[in-house]
């Protein structure tokens, strides 16, 4: 899992079916702060824009977090998060 | 999920028969702004995706979920991205 803020959404209408109903969020892992990788994941608890989050990174574990067997995803957020420490850029080099 | 821009197709008719009924397309990996940011790889097309269109990938083994787990991929591309909304000060 890694933390990560979530930085935007991503619409697409057409899309597998499976991944219907699954709202898709654009999040950027904290230690990948200033440069512009993301990754999309699905959202299992409500997150918003701007919200600091717990991201699991385990497509079998995520489909179980969302509560959608056949979805085919790779990352689900699936916590909120209010603190942390030690966790950022510095903390990669 | 990442990113990725449709840039070509690969046909190969010698293949394992579990691909029957699936497109091989070429992919170039990019990032949230559409800027190229990887090699190009092969990726089973499970929307009927086109060249140019900007897409969203699963990757290793959760690729082959939509098809009953058969399709032997590592990469698969699951929708057509309309729009990709940054909040300010984080895209290019």
């Amino acid at each position: 899992m890694y933390l990560a803020r979530v930085i935007g959404t991503v619409v697409a209408s057409h899309k597998e079916p499976n991944l219907s109903g699954i709202k898709l969020l654009v999040v950027q892992d904290l230690a990948d702060e200033g440069t512009q990788k993301s990754v999309i994941a699905a959202d299992a608890v409500g997150a918003g824009v701007g919200d600091t989050v717990l991201v699991l990174q385990e497509g079998g574990s995520a489909r179980e977090a969302l509560g959608k067997p056949e979805a085919p995803i790779n990352d689900a957020v699936i916590g909120i998060v209010d603190q942390y420490k030690g966790y950022g850029p510095e903390s990669r080099a | 999920m990442f990113y990725g821009k449709v840039v070509g197709t690969v046909v190969a008719t010698e293949k394992d028969p579990r691909f029957e009924g699936y497109k091989l397309l070429v992919v170039q990996k990019v990032d949230h702004n559409g800027a190229v940011s990887g090699e190009p790889f092969v990726a089973v097309d499970f929307v009927q995706a086109g060249r140019g269109d900007f897409v969203c990938l699963t990757k290793s083994k959760d690729a082959s979920w939509p098809s009953a787990r058969t399709v032997p991929t590592d990469a698969g591309i699951m929708g057509i991205i309309d729009a990709v909304t940054l909040a300010a000060g984080k895209g290019e």
